[in-house]
């Protein structure tokens, strides 16, 4: 069979079960989609290459399963480096497939030429520049292994144009790229770490992404419920634990629930699954659960130790380390533990906005109780993301996308994008802010082009809201370019892009009109407007410990 | 402070040094010699890298232990090596 290098890799990608490809054409990577012309393959040609990259990660991030993009040479590469970046950070299955200019002009300036391999070498798990159609044959499936094995990461293949016209022979197709098999477990760590565990007076789970890659939310549960630990999750860990779970000790870190920091203080054992010691999860690091032993599971190895020395480190699959664990531990009911957990979450509790108020906690609330129990909520970053994070009750891994590590604002929108195409029949809400949403509000023609179900809640309160409170908490109310000139109307832009738009003003009920938004089959924007006022709390300094949690307690009076 | 000489085989292609001292720079962890040659049919390559021991050279060859194109690390510690030939 006689092929090109374009045709070469597009039906290597259908061989991955690529079913859906988000992206821009371009000068470089044009035959690629003379090639997708004849493919089963669906593209989404989204408006920006971000975007692109981050409608690829809300089809990862929601399945766990890798996503692709294209792009051209040049400014569509360096595009496409934010979302890249971004899957970095979070651990996301990414593989980003660039133009680049041909193999006799490499290295000439010539238009539209960077050298994205060398830019992205800190950001991709691998990365491959291919210098002849032959070498796809290994490169694709390759970086389908890599992007899923171990801890899952982005992988960039930069083809320059004369590989993807290039023909050559095909006589068989290469198995395709997989998952490899984990690193075994240390059974003698197991059996240790359990033990560790039996003798505990005072132990705490900290789960994060890995529990959510890993799928090993049933058995965490197992593990908390059998031997009556309580559940601290990152950011990236939330829906890996049920909320209703009394257990449950909801986000730790720089805006957890001041019980949440306390109780870890005290724990005697910090038990971390598949999280890595996160600054905005553990504070000023020495003093992070001062009294605790670390038992530490990563499947990367090289995070173990990393940020702080464990008594009982691993390097495998979480979910294989505590299914090995479950059996070992044994069936304690820890009263006074458990009975030291309610006290502090009395003494202690969320400072939660009164029923009915207008705090943005409260919309969250609203959206909730609107929503379906399976939604997927994605989220911008800012105060509205730490309030859907704090408020939200996900009970279900993979159903919050947000940009946790890289906190990328302009993820939401076409994250939502990616997940509704990769989750048909579901919904997918996006809350938003007004600073976040301007980042990649090009995005509504192509959630326009497709009529997906996604609702994109933007809380507008002319301000990015989380600059403005380091500057009123921490640079003495000096505010400097944190509040916009220009009050945006949402739902009035909407409407220019073929979107349904809704306004919901301050003073008006919530729970109705996000009522109205949910009855809308389609795409729809709901502008809500928010006070300025407002701040996330508790809030941790940055670089203090995280027992030095400030504020909270006025939630609720502010907006009466 | 201790020398070490971390002795890499990494496969042969021309990106492979980038990744190898871009872990460097990206760590900010200073690389004080590096010597590299390919070796045998030209698949594979020898590099030795010249370091000063510090608590975090262990996070380093995990990271570089990491990298698609490394096959092997090992550290030799006290002395330069090879590279006390080079003035």
């Amino acid at each position: 069979m006689r092929l090109n290098g374009a045709e070469i890799i597009v039906k290597l990608l259908e061989r991955q079960g690529i079913a859906t490809i988000a992206g821009i054409p371009g000068g470089a990577n044009l035959p690629l989609y003379n090639a997708l012309y004849k493919s089963p393959i669906r593209h989404i040609l989204a408006r920006h290459e971000q975007g692109a990259g981050f409608i690829a990660h809300g089809m990862a991030r929601s399945t766990g399963r890798p996503a692709v993009c294209f792009a051209t040479s040049g400014p569509g590469a360096t595009n496409l480096i934010t979302a890249i970046a971004d899957a970095r950070l979070d651990s996301v299955p990414l593989i980003a497939i660039t133009g680049q200019v041909p193999t006799s002009m490499l290295g000439t300036d010539a238009f539209q030429e960077v050298d994205i391999y060398n830019m992205t070498i800190p950001i991709t798990k691998h990365n491959f520049l291919v210098r002849s159609a032959a070498e796809l044959l290994s490169v694709i499936p390759e970086a389908f292994e890599i992007a899923l094995s171990g801890r899952p990461g982005p992988v960039l293949i930069d083809v320059p144009k004369d590989v993807q016209t290039q023909e050559i022979d095909v006589y068989g197709w290469p198995e395709i790229g997989e998952r490899l098999p984990s690193p075994p477990i240390d059974t003698d760590a197991i059996a240790r770490a359990a033990a560790m565990i039996n003798e505990a007076k005072r132990p705490v789970l900290y789960a994060g992404g890995g529990v959510m890659n890993s799928a090993s939310h049933a058995v965490l549960r197992e593990i908390a419920d059998k031997n009556s630990i309580p559940v601290a999750l990152t950011l990236m860990g939330l829906g890996c634990f049920p909320p209703d779970n009394p257990l449950y000790l909801g986000m730790l870190g720089m805006h957890a629930s001041p019980y949440t920091n306390l109780l870890l203080d005290e724990a005697d054992l910090l038990i971390a699954v598949g999280a890595r010691f996160d600054d905005r999860a553990v504070g000023r690091v020495q003093e992070f659960c001062p009294e605790a032993a670390i038992v530490h599971i990563d499947i990367d190895r090289a995070e173990l130790d990393k940020i702080r020395k464990a008594h009982i480190s691993m390097a495998c699959d979480a979910g294989e380390a505590l299914s090995a664990l479950l059996p070992l531990v044994r069936i304690d009911e820890r009263r006074e533990w458990r009975s030291r957990l309610a006290l502090l979450r009395e003494e202690h509790p969320f400072p939660a906005p009164r029923d009915g108020s207008q705090h943005p906690l409260s919309i969250i609330a609203g959206i909730a109780a609107a929503a379906p129990e399976d939604a997927i909520i994605t989220t911008d970053v800012g105060q509205h993301q730490m309030w859907v994070a704090q408020g939200y009750p996900f009970t279900r891994p993979r159903t919050l996308l947000t940009s946790g590590g890289l906190g990328t604002m302009g993820f939401g929108l076409p994250a939502a994008i990616g997940a509704a195409l990769a989750n048909p029949g579901r919904r997918v809400v996006c809350v938003s802010g007004d600073g976040s949403i301007q980042m990649n509000i090009q995005e509504l023609a192509t959630l326009a082009d497709l009529g997906l179900p996604v609702t994109v809640i933007v809380l507008n309160n002319g301000q990015l809201g989380l600059v403005r409170q380091q500057q009123e908490l921490f640079y003495g109310g000096n505010y400097i370019a944190s509040r916009f000139e220009t009050r945006l109307d949402f739902a009035a832009i909407a409407r220019e892009f073929g979107i349904s738009g809704k306004s919901i003003r301050t003073g008006e009920p919530m729970a109705a009109g996000l009522a109205r938004a949910f009855a809308d089959g389609g795409p729809c924007v709901v502008d809500i407007g928010v006070e300025t006022e407002p701040n996330v709390y508790p809030i941790v300094p940055p670089g203090a410990a995280n027992r030095d949690m400030i504020g909270g307690e006025t939630y609720g009076k502010r907006c009466n | 402070m201790e020398n070490v000489v971390i002795e890499l085989k990494v496969r042969n292609h021309p990106g492979v040094m980038s990744h190898v001292t871009g872990l460097f720079s990206r760590r900010a962890f200073n690389l004080e010699g590096i010597i590299c040659r390919r070796v045998g049919d030209g698949s594979t390559s020898r590099m030795l890298l010249l370091v000063h021991d510090n608590q975090r050279l262990e996070q380093v060859v995990r990271q570089l232990e990491n990298l698609r194109d490394v096959i092997s690390v090992s550290c030799t510690r006290g002395g330069e090596g090879p590279f006390s030939s080079i003035q």
